[in-house]
C-alpha cells in the first residue's frame, strides 16, 4: 500500500521552502523505490513548524517540522514514512498543543485535506450545507443565519442574517453575492488560508447565499497580492461546475448560481464595500454615499450581498449543524468562532480559531509564546491598520466586539500585530497617517487632505517642534477625520494614532500627564 | 510586423476577448499589464473606444490603482512589503537594504533594466515577516542576507 505524505502548498509554507520540500520528497522516494501518494494540503496554521510535512500512519498523522530540503534524505534514513523518530518529529499533529485546543468550525478541513479535491471536501462534511439548504425555503435558510448570530468577520460586524435578508426582501430581476477577498489589514491572513486550503468551503458557502436571497450571480472580489489563491479558486470553480454544484441546475434543483474571480489592483480601499463594487465595475475604487445601502442598491444598482471570505466560509457548517450549534460558541453578543491570527513579532504565529472570549493574554502567550526576539511585549495591534494600539495593560480584554468597543478598540477582522519594546510608537503612528495618504480615495476632504497634514504633524512631533501646539493639533485633525470621513479609511485612522498617543505619550516627547488634557 | 503593430493587435485581442463581460475594464487592463508588463499610452483609445468611455475615464481607472503601469518595468519586479507586521520584524532596516543594494528607491527601475522595486502593503505572509513577493514567488522571514542570495541567483539565472 502506498504511503500518503502531506506537504502545504499554502504560500505561506511555500515562501518557506514547501515546494522545494516536496520535489526533495519525491525525488528521495523514487531514489529508494517507494511508492507515496504526495498531497499538497492547506497549512495547519502553525507557521513557526513550516514547512510542516506529514504523513499518514494508523496511529493518525505525524508531523515533522520545520523540515528543509536538506532533511529529506535523514528523514526517510529514520524511517518517518512509517511515523519513525527524527529530530524533527512532532507526533500526532492533532495532538500539538496549539492545534487541539482550539475549535475549529470555519478551518475543520484546513490542512487536513487536499484543496483541490472535490471527492476529499465532500467525504469531509463538504456540500451537507447545500444539501440542507436545497431543501429549505429562503426564509428559513436566512432565519438559520440569523439564529446562528453570525457578524461580519470582515471587519464590520454587521449581523449577516439581517444583511441577507434585506436582499431577500428587495424585489428585482437580478441579485449578486459578493465575497470580498480584498483581505488588505496587516497581520491578517485568515482569508488567504481559506481560499488556498478549502476553496470549496468559499463557493459552498455563496452558493447558498444565492439560493437563500434570489442571486445567480456571484464574484469573488480577490486582492492582486494573492495570486496562488487565484489559481486555486479558478481551478476548483471550474471542478464545481464540472461537478454540477455551480451553473443553471444546482444538483439537479433547478436552481441557478454562477460565479467568478475578479482580480483587484492594489488598492487598499477597495476592501471598503462600495468602494470594491465600483472597482467591479470597472471604474476608480471611488467609496459611494451610503444610504442607499449595498443590499437594497449594489453592484450595477441592483441589491447585493457583501460578505468577506470568513463569513462567507462559515455558512456550510451553520447550515450543515444548524444556527444553533455556531450560536453555541462564543460570548455575549459576538457569537460562533473567529480565526484569529497571530503575527508579526511572535515566536509561535499562526491561526487559531476559537470561540470568542479568549483574552488576548492567553492569544500572546499561552498560544503565541511571546515575542519572536525574546523581548518583552510592548504594543500589540488589533484589527488591521486601522486598528488601535494596546499596550500590556489592556491584555486581559477579551476578544469580543463588544469588550473591545469599550476600551476604544476593534476586533476587525482578527488579526494582532505584535511589537517588542524597540517599536517607536510615534514612528508607527507617522505610518498610520502615512498609509492613509497613499490609501485614500480622494472622495472626502478629511481623508485626502487630513492625512497629507497627519504625516506633516507627526514629522514636526517626532523632531520635537513645538509640541505644545501640535499634540492638540493632532488631536484636532484626528477628530475631523474621525467625524468626517466618509468611509472607515480616513474614518479609523485616528484609532491607531491616537491610542498610540494615549498609551505611549513618551514616544511622542511628553509626558503621560499632558497627554490628558 | 513593427513593434507598435504588434502591440496594437495584442490589446486588440485582449478588448476583443474581455469587453463583453460586465465591469470589463479591469479585467482588460489586467490583461494587457499580463501580456506586456504594463499598460502602454497608445492602448487608452483603443479601450476608450471598446468600451464607450473617454480616455480620461480609462487613464483615471489606470492611475488609480497602485499595481497598474504606464511604463515599462524590470525584468523582475520585486514587491516589498512595507506594512506594520513587517515593521515588527525589522522591515524599515530591510527595506533600507533592498534600496541601498539595488541603487533604487520604490516606483525606480535599476539601471541595467533587472529589477523594478515597489512597496506592497501585505502579501498575506505576516506570519512570516518579513515578506516579499517576486513575480509570483513569495518570500518569508526575508533577511538582508537572504535578500542578497535571492537577488544573486536571479540574476545568475536571468
Amino acid at each position: 500500500m502506498s504511503i500518503t505524505i502531506y506537504v502545504p502548498c499554502d504560500s505561506s509554507a511555500v515562501s518557506l521552502g514547501a515546494d522545494r520540500v516536496a520535489t526533495a520528497i519525491a525525488q528521495e522516494a523514487a531514489k529508494r523505490g517507494l511508492d507515496i501518494n504526495l498531497i499538497r494540503n492547506g497549512s495547519r496554521g502553525m507557521y513557526w513548524l513550516e514547512p510542516l510535512v506529514e504523513v499518514a500512519t494508523a496511529k493518525g498523522r505525524i508531523a515533522y517540522g520545520p523540515v528543509q530540503p536538506g532533511d529529506v534524505s535523514g528523514l526517510f534514513d529514520a524511517g518517518f514514512t512509517e511515523g519513525g523518530a527524527h529530530t524533527l518529529g512532532l507526533g500526532l499533529t492533532e495532538e500539538l498543543d496549539y492545534f487541539k485546543k482550539q475549535q475549529r468550525l470555519t478551518f475543520a478541513r484546513i490542512g487536513k485535506t487536499d484543496p483541490a479535491s472535490l471527492t476529499d471536501y465532500i467525504e469531509n462534511d463538504g456540500y451537507r450545507g447545500l444539501k440542507n439548504a436545497l431543501a429549505m425555503t429562503q426564509e428559513q435558510i436566512v432565519q438559520a443565519v440569523t439564529d446562528s448570530g453570525l457578524r461580519g468577520r470582515g471587519g464590520a460586524a454587521f449581523p449577516t442574517g439581517i444583511k441577507w435578508k434585506t436582499v431577500l426582501n428587495t424585489a428585482s430581476l437580478q441579485k449578486y453575492i459578493i465575497c470580498n477577498a480584498d483581505e488588505g489589514d496587516s497581520g491578517t491572513f485568515s482569508d488567504r488560508m481559506v481560499m488556498e486550503g478549502d476553496p470549496f468551503v468559499l463557493i459552498e458557502g455563496m452558493t447558498i447565499a444565492g439560493l437563500a436571497v434570489d442571486a445567480t450571480q456571484g464574484y469573488i472580489y480577490l486582492r492582486i497580492e494573492y495570486p496562488h489563491a487565484f489559481e486555486v479558486l479558478n481551478a476548483a470553480i471550474a471542478t464545481a461546475y464540472q461537478a454540477g454544484y455551480l451553473g443553471d441546475d444546482i444538483q439537479g434543483s433547478g436552481k441557478t448560481f454562477n460565479l467568478e474571480v475578479r482580480l483587484g489592483a492594489g488598492a487598499y480601499v477597495c476592501g471598503e464595500e462600495t468602494s470594491l463594487m465600483e472597482s467591479l465595475e470597472g471604474k476608480r475604487g471611488l467609496v459611494r454615499f451610503k444610504p442607499p445601502l449595498p443590499a437594497i442598491s449594489g453592484l450595477f444598482g441592483q441589491p447585493t450581498v457583501v460578505n468577506n471570505v470568513i463569513s462567507l466560509a462559515s455558512i456550510p457548517v451553520i447550515l450543515d449543524k444548524g444556527g444553533d450549534y455556531y450560536r453555541d460558541f462564543g460570548m455575549g453578543r459576538s457569537r460562533g468562532t473567529l480565526p484569529v491570527q497571530l503575527a508579526g513579532n511572535i515566536k509561535r504565529p499562526g491561526l487559531v480559531e476559537l470561540g470568542f472570549g479568549l483574552t488576548l493574554r492567553e492569544l500572546l502567550y499561552d498560544f503565541g509564546g511571546g515575542a519572536a526576539s525574546g523581548r518583552p511585549i510592548r504594543a500589540v495591534q488589533v484589527g488591521g491598520p486601522l486598528g488601535a494600539y494596546l499596550p500590556e495593560s489592556q491584555f486581559d480584554t477579551p476578544l469580543d466586539y463588544e469588550a473591545f468597543a469599550a476600551i476604544w478598540a476593534v476586533v476587525g477582522h482578527g488579526g494582532i500585530v505584535v511589537f517588542d519594546d524597540t517599536v517607536n510608537m510615534a514612528e508607527m503612528a507617522r505610518y498610520s497617517m502615512e498609509f492613509c495618504k497613499i490609501e485614500s480615495c480622494g472622495k472626502c476632504t478629511p481623508c485626502r487632505i487630513g492625512s497629507t497634514r497627519g504625516v506633516e504633524v507627526m514629522d514636526d512631533i517626532i523632531n520635537g517642534r513645538n509640541l505644545d501646539k501640535n499634540i492638540p493639533l493632532l488631536r484636532d485633525l484626528c477628530d475631523t477625520l474621525l467625524n468626517g470621513s466618509l468611509c472607515a479609511l480616513g474614518g479609523m485612522t485616528p484609532y491607531p494614532v491616537l491610542s498610540a498617543l494615549n498609551h505611549f505619550p513618551e514616544d511622542f516627547g511628553i509626558n503621560a500627564k499632558a497627554t490628558a488634557a | 510586423m513593427t513593434e507598435s503593430g504588434s502591440t496594437q493587435s495584442t490589446v486588440q485581442e485582449i478588448i476583443a476577448a474581455l469587453k463583453d463581460k460586465p465591469g470589463a475594464l479591469l479585467p482588460i487592463l489586467h490583461g494587457i499589464q499580463d501580456a506586456m508588463g504594463y499598460i502602454p499610452a497608445e492602448s487608452v483609445p483603443d479601450i476608450a473606444t471598446a468600451l464607450s468611455l473617454s480616455r480620461a475615464e480609462v487613464h483615471g481607472v489606470i492611475s488609480f490603482y497602485h499595481y497598474f503601469r504606464d511604463t515599462p518595468p524590470g525584468t523582475q519586479t520585486i514587491h516589498l512589503c512595507r506594512a506594520e507586521s513587517c515593521q515588527s520584524m525589522g522591515g524599515r532596516k530591510l527595506e533600507e537594504h533592498v534600496k541601498s543594494k539595488l541603487g533604487i528607491d520604490f516606483h525606480e527601475t535599476t539601471a541595467d533594466g533587472k529589477f523594478s522595486l515597489e512597496p506592497v502593503y501585505c502579501l498575506g505572509n505576516c506570519a512570516c515577516s518579513p515578506a516579499m513577493q517576486i513575480g509570483k514567488e513569495i518570500y518569508g522571514r526575508v533577511s538582508a542576507d537572504s535578500f542578497d542570495a535571492v537577488i544573486n541567483n536571479t540574476e545568475a539565472s536571468a
